[in-house]
């Protein structure tokens, strides 16, 4: 996974509450069975004329000359409610997003970001709006940057502190696979299981005591 | 939080799922299944095997088509959408390299991942289950701790056994008193959420008691369980009790024998002990609810069938104006109009949220003898190839034919726009599902969420309605 430690890009606002994976991207844009081929479904819905066409829609704000090359995302409350779909957060990287700034995230797409090396960062609304204002005076020359060592957020002399869970924060440095690093813990896992067996048998005799998944 | 030795029952289940603290700071928790189904469980094992590791235990994960595959009768492997098929082949060829248990496209016990999996006894009470689908969290209804993940996550479940994961907060909503005749475990939830906002359970999981809850049925219990992602909610879990234990007996994976009194023992420990201490509390008075409908495009737009949709100027904050107006133009609704009073083009009754046995029953109930109103389209789906039996048997696809209703196959269908189905652009839809986002049930597709009986009601009406109104006009009529 690719390391996140600072980043500096243009930000675009897209100052919504509940923006939902379904309009980051719609279901008919998960057309393989892929992480791969879906940046361009990002936020179809909006961003072109009609569904399914490629016409650029010119008022969605990604489309718009001054966003262009856009990689950091401004948003309200509850950014990424809704489906699991991991595509959204794939469509994201496809694109380009590095990072996410909103004043809350769903929690499964806080999770799927981290996962795949895009930074969620919660800031309060006013903030948000401070940033969205300094962005939009002029967005090409008004680039964020986000230093997740110091997590600071940094645009034109305007500074924000921001907070992420520790663990979350160490993933994104380092670029960790978490698979590897929980099956550093494979016999902690072992021991666990072993007991769980003995002392809760009733939760695996029903899948075991069967024939090819047919229960005796 | 107070030191206190009293435990919740989301507590307790975390613990007894703990194999160990992280220095991160997040738990590794045991988890018992790993549900997958074909939009992404597909993609999941290939990227799993591609980064060379393995299933650590194909006995405890189970995988079904219910996301793409279609809902017409006869369905084979070919979907509306254009490239289904590539899911269910590559699903099926993904699950048996796996060895896993594939409830495949006409197995008789294929049906939505949330339906099947209590339906079965795969799920049980004092579980933990995961499924790259965000209303995992139904599966609380039973008092298992289920929750929504990711497909990297799924991958993490499937090659260790376990997930890293931060523990949430602790909110209880207490609910007491009695729903009204005609109120339902979604008019209940909707209220819940449309008084809280669509972000108020988010860093909780949730437990619901009270009185109103503990005479919900388990499939009422599933349906309220269901929208707590819709309430941002880690999950949702209710404490189990006889009406769990009378659900769960005899279900084909459900413990047997000298199993089941091990496994009654234990879930009869499974509530919150009573000076348990929750970071929030909410308290909801079950009397006072009715049914209720969104008429926007987030659950938390929603109001009571005989209310009007909002004056977005009335609202003070510039970004819920904004929402509410985008919202109306979206929906083709203006302010201030009465939502009883709203026609629709469709009607369907369906998903993880409203198409158990239960669901259809009452459905039927109201659409018994009556007709659905000219030009609108209605469709049923069953939740599984089980319900779709069971109701056959009880004759209630008759009575939805013959009120002019098409009566499908068991999956997922148009709760979405995966499987490449859609009632329309600018279609309006009275819906028993759980999202009324922009696009959801297809492009410019116009969503309103509702109870089933309310679905059956405005079918027939032609507008929406609940079904004590219909019965009220009718005998106006008459």
């Amino acid at each position: 996974m690719k390391p996140f430690v600072t980043h500096t890009g243009i930000a675009a606002p897209l100052l919504r509450r509940n923006i939902d994976t379904d309009a980051i991207i719609p279901s008919r844009e998960m057309k393989r069975v892929s992480k791969r081929g879906l940046g361009e479904g990002l936020f179809a819905g909006w961003r072109y004329t009609l569904p399914g066409s490629r016409e650029l829609n010119p008022s969605f704000v990604l489309n718009r000359p001054e966003y262009a090359g856009a990689s950091i995302l401004l948003a309200l409350d509850n950014f990424g409610c809704g489906s699991s779909r991991e595509h959204a957060v794939w469509a994201l990287a496809e694109y380009g997003v590095r990072a996410v700034i909103a004043s809350g995230f769903g929690a499964i797409f806080h999770t799927n970001c981290i996962r795949n090396g895009i930074l969620p960062v919660r800031l309060d609304e006013i903030s948000i709006t401070a940033l969205a204002e300094q962005v939009q005076r002029d967005p090409q020359s008004n680039p964020v940057t986000i230093d997740l060592q110091t997590c600071l957020i940094q645009c034109g002399d305007l500074l924000w502190p921001f907070s992420l869970d520790e663990s979350a924060r160490h993933q994104l440095l380092n670029g960790l696979d978490p698979i590897a690093l929980t099956l550093q813990h494979r016999r902690a896992i072992d021991v666990y299981e072993q007991a769980r067996r003995k002392q809760r048998t009733w939760v695996y005799a029903p899948l075991e005591d069967s024939v090819e998944g047919v229960p005796l | 939080m107070a030191i206190n030795s009293a435990s919740t029952l989301f507590d307790k289940l975390w613990s007894d799922h703990t194999v160990c603290e992280l220095d991160s700071g997040e738990t590794l928790l045991y988890i018992d299944r790993v549900f997958l189904h074909e939009r992404t469980g597909s993609i999941a094992l290939q990227s799993l095997h591609s980064a060379g590791y393995k299933v650590r235990d194909a006995r405890r994960v189970f995988c079904t088509m219910d996301h793409i595959v279609d809902t017409f009768p006869g369905r084979g492997d070919k979907t509306l959408m254009p490239s289904g098929s590539d899911f269910i082949l590559a699903t099926r060829s993904e699950t048996r390299a796996a060895n896993i248990r594939l409830f495949d496209v006409n197995d008789e016990d294929q049906g939505i991942v949330h339906v099947i999996s209590p339906e079965l006894g795969l799920v049980l009470p004092g579980l933990t289950q995961v499924c790259p689908d965000s209303h995992t969290c139904t599966l609380g209804g039973i008092g298992a701790l289920a929750w929504g993940i990711g497909s990297s996550e799924a991958e993490h479940a499937l090659a260790t056994g376990t997930l890293r994961v931060r523990k949430p907060k602790n909110m209880r909503v207490i609910v007491d008193g009695e729903l009204a005749s005609g109120v339902t475990a979604k008019d209940l939830v909707l209220h819940l959420i449309a008084r809280f906002g669509s972000n108020g359970g988010a860093g909780y999981a949730v437990e619901f008691c009270g009185s109103a809850i503990r005479r919900l049925s388990v499939e009422a219990r599933f349906t309220l369980c269901n929208m707590a992602v819709e309430f941002s909610a880690f999950t949702a879990i209710i404490a189990p009790d006889e009406t769990v234990e009378d659900y769960v007996a005899g279900r084909d994976f459900a413990p047997k024998g000298e199993h089941w009194h091990d496994a009654c023992r234990y879930w009869r420990t499974l509530r919150s002990d009573e000076d348990a201490v929750f970071d929030r509390e909410l308290r909801v008075d079950a009397n006072l609810i009715r049914p209720m409908v969104t008429w926007g495009t987030s659950p938390e737009q929603v109001a009571g069938l005989h209310e009007c949709t909002p004056d977005p100027e009335t609202f003070a904050e510039i970004h819920r104006r904004e929402a509410a107006q985008r919202a109306l133009e979206y929906q083709g609704l203006k302010p201030g109009q009465v939502i009883a009073d709203i026609a629709v083009n469709a009607a369907f009754i369906g998903s993880c949220t409203n198409s158990r046995i239960s669901d259809l029953r009452a459905a039927a109930a109201v659409v018994q003898g009556r007709h659905i109103a000219p030009g609108v389209r209605g469709v049923v789906v069953p939740g599984s190839r089980r319900v779709k039996r069971e109701a056959e048997k009880e004759g209630l696809d008759r009575i939805f034919t013959a009120a002019g209703f098409e009566w499908r196959d068991s999956g997922c269908s148009m709760c979405f726009y995966a499987g490449g189905e859609t009632f329309g652009a600018h279609q309006r839809v009275i819906s028993s599902t759980n999202r009324n986002f922009e696009g959801r049930q297809g492009p410019n597709t116009r969503t309103h969420l509702a109870s089933p009986a309310t679905v059956a009601a405005s079918a027939i009406a032609g507008y929406i309605t609940s079904a004590e109104s219909l019965a009220n006009s009718e005998s106006l009529i008459a």
